[in-house]
């Protein structure tokens, strides 16, 4: 099949925008595995209960309030959903993963497992599955640009703009500044983190909260371009850990990096053979767990 | 004390069950009960159009029927086959042997239907599929049992198809889910376009429940066809008109023609995005009287107004158990003699009959999508362009590659 530049460049910024989904998805898998130790399962129900906050915020928070006008906004929602979800990510942590961390990460796996299934159960039960449009979409971010080789809609530029922003932003939070040294120290010993005065378990608690919090942002910026729907999560986190087990498991630079890139080669499936671009992914995996099994940007243990 | 009883309540039993065996073969209902199996997607991306929907419209069928068929009760049981052919399989396996079940109808996904299809022809069982849209229903995996009630890729093509041709749509590209409904679409209504003079530029297929359609947008945007014809069906249709809209596909020159729409995926879309599209209906909720005050009962229980798979549930258990009680008797063969002779006339279906090959053919109709300013109310999403007539709509018998058919 023959590929003009025109064909490659635009495939390019598709695969990106899919790929900052993937990113922004795994890096807070990779922080949340990074320091806690817990195979974060509920991720992709979070991401989906982002875009619901989103979407109920603008659709039915006036009506429940007794203002039928009042819609919470785009931009109120990027910050308010992953205040939110964070919120409900600090109860899990302290109520529930807390009491598994002396046991081996298969538990913390099965519980957020099982809470990622109640939570699509609950959603699937009250909202339409075939997903619902999310109208909140600011004005100026409506219509397309002109890229020169394609027209892209300026909402997904916005899309990947502010998706590098919080993924470059969290990398060098947590690998070049002292709070990040903490974290990474916290999570090496402890004990001796402890010793220096530093609340370890609130530290622990807040990081989780942070991580599932990128999860609901994720969903915000998801919400105007895909149906919100129950499922959409599941659909998403499948791929998300392929993407984590590529990349390597805990590595940030690693999740955001790979992120980008298997978005792209998806998209390229998508042009050369279709009815693979759902499989492309797990393939790589494969061959990567047979060649480098620690990940791409993984440490050897 | 306790033990008299028991034995008085086994003799009882066994008298019964002698009676039973006595009694004459005629006028009989088997096991005592009519019971109905409503099978099919409740919780997954089809679960919206059917789902429990449909089990509210056959429960509704039963009720106005009196809950009662020749002095026997009529239950209606339930259930999720998660759109897996071995789950759907396994439980009408369950339904037939164990639990007196005589017909199964929903039966969304042409995959599910096919298996179920196949099991209640080995188990003599009747099958009234209103949710899967393979024309292969009909044709090769028909049995003396089935019966196929709401529409077909067939239907949906040549309605569709043609309406688009004769208003100057040429050349087509085809977005296509990548299994048997999406092909067996593509290739139905390619036939159309083909036969009326247009071409086929091209197509892609891609995997069941993509979120992004991007990329397949553009591929068909530089393809240069006239019409982006959509093969696939709930959210992958919706997910694929949201984002054309986003990349300004479908305004200038290109035409996007979804083949196989519902009610609901309108209402999902909202009719800003919607507005103009055309497709092809088996139902619509608002055309005329009957359909309304359906419509409206429907509502109250379901919250939602039906779609054609949960009125044609209602209209296929309806009829079932019409025939049931003009054959007098609930053995299949019997009922379904009754029912490919009987006129199938209701709110649903106009000028409907069901021919030998199982397919209940009835009007179709030509749908447009309203404008937001058209509208007067949340369900009020469509406009009838044109009603097809069933005979020329549906795959003509001579066509049609059904064992049954003689030629």
């Amino acid at each position: 099949m023959g590929m003009s530049l025109q064909t490659v460049l635009s495939q390019v910024m598709l695969g990106l925008n899919n790929g900052v989904f993937y990113a922004i998805l795994s890096l807070g898998l990779a922080v949340i595995f990074g320091l806690l130790n817990i195979v974060n399962f509920v991720h992709g129900a979070l991401y989906m209960l982002g875009a619901y906050v989103a979407l109920l915020g603008f659709n039915q928070l006036g009506p429940l309030l007794g203002r039928p006008d009042f819609h919470l906004n785009y931009w109120a929602a990027l910050l308010v959903a992953p205040l939110v979800v964070g919120a409900l990510g600090v109860l899990i942590e302290k109520t529930m993963l807390r009491r598994l961390r002396k046991f081996d990460h298969l538990y913390g796996l099965l519980l957020t497992f099982g809470l990622a299934l109640i939570i699509q159960g609950v959603f699937t039960n009250y909202f339409n599955v075939s997903g619902d449009a999310y109208d909140g979409k600011p004005e100026v971010l409506s219509g397309v640009v002109d890229l020169g080789f394609m027209l892209f809609p300026k909402y997904r530029v916005w899309v990947i703009g502010i998706s590098l922003v919080v993924c470059f932003g969290t990398w060098f939070v947590i690998e070049r500044t002292k709070l990040g040294s903490y974290l990474r120290a916290g999570t090496e010993n402890p004990e001796l983190v402890k010793a220096f005065g530093i609340n370890v378990p609130l530290m622990i608690t807040l990081t989780y909260g942070f991580g599932v919090g990128l999860a609901a942002f994720a969903g915000v910026l998801a919400a105007p371009i895909y149906s919100v729907s129950p499922v959409m999560g599941s659909e998403m986190i499948i791929t998300v850990f392929a993407v984590v087990v590529i990349g390597g498991m805990g590595s940030i630079m690693g999740s955001i990096l790979t992120g980008l890139l298997l978005g792209m080669v998806e998209g390229f499936t998508k042009v050369v053979y279709a009815p693979a671009s759902g499989t492309v992914i797990f393939l790589i995996m494969v061959v990567v767990l047979l060649v480098k099994p620690a990940g791409l940007f993984g440490k050897e243990a | 004390m306790k033990s008299l009883y028991s034995s008085a309540a086994l003799s009882a039993s066994l008298l019964l069950a002698t009676a039973g065996l006595a009694a004459p073969p005629k006028e009989t209902i088997s096991d005592g009960v009519v019971k109905i199996g409503v099978l099919t997607d409740m919780s997954g991306v089809y679960s919206t159009l059917g789902g429990k929907g449909t089990q509210v419209g056959v429960e509704m069928a039963v009720k106005d029927f009196g809950g009662k068929v020749l002095g026997k009760p009529i239950v209606v049981v339930g259930a999720d086959h998660q759109n897996k052919a071995d789950i759907a399989s396994a439980k009408a396996r369950e339904w037939f042997d164990n639990e007196k079940v005589d017909m199964i109808t929903g039966l969304l996904n042409s995959g599910c239907a096919l298996a179920v299809q196949k099991l209640g022809g080995d188990k003599k069982r009747i099958t009234m599929n209103t949710g899967a849209a393979s024309t292969e229903l009909t044709n090769g995996a028909w049995t003396p049992y089935s019966i196929h009630y709401v529409y077909d890729t067939y239907a949906l093509g040549k309605v569709t198809g043609q309406a688009v041709v004769q208003t100057g749509g040429k050349s087509w590209f085809f977005i296509t889910a990548d299994y048997a409904f999406g092909q067996s679409l593509e290739g139905n209504t390619s036939l159309f376009v083909k036969k009326l003079g247009g071409k086929v530029v091209g197509s892609v297929r891609h995997p069941l429940s993509s979120a992004d359609f991007s990329s397949y947008l553009l591929q068909a945007q530089a393809s240069g066809a006239q019409i982006i014809g959509l093969a696939n069906a709930g959210g992958d249709t919706i997910n694929a008109i949201k984002q054309a809209r986003e990349f300004g596909i479908g305004q200038k020159g290109q035409k996007l023609v979804g083949l196989l729409i519902f009610d609901t995926d309108i209402k999902s879309l909202g009719l800003n995005v919607a507005q103009g599209m055309q497709f092809t209906s088996g139902f619509y909720w608002d055309r005329d009287e009957a359909t309304r005050a359906f419509a409206k009962r429907f509502f109250a229980i379901h919250k939602a107004m039906p779609t054609m798979d949960q009125a044609g549930a209602y209209s296929a258990t309806m009829n079932y158990l019409k025939a049931i009680k003009l054959a007098g008797t609930d053995d299949p063969d019997a009922v379904m003699a009754k029912l490919k002779s009987m006129d199938i006339s209701d709110f649903f279906a106009v000028h409907g009959k069901i021919r030998v090959d199982g397919r209940m053919v009835h009007d179709m109709y030509l749908m447009e999508v309203k404008k937001p300013s058209e509208s007067k109310g949340e369900w009020d999403l469509l406009k009838i362009v044109k009603t097809v007539s069933g005979d020329e709509a549906f795959m003509p018998l001579s066509e049609s590659t059904c064992p049954a058919v003689k030629k």
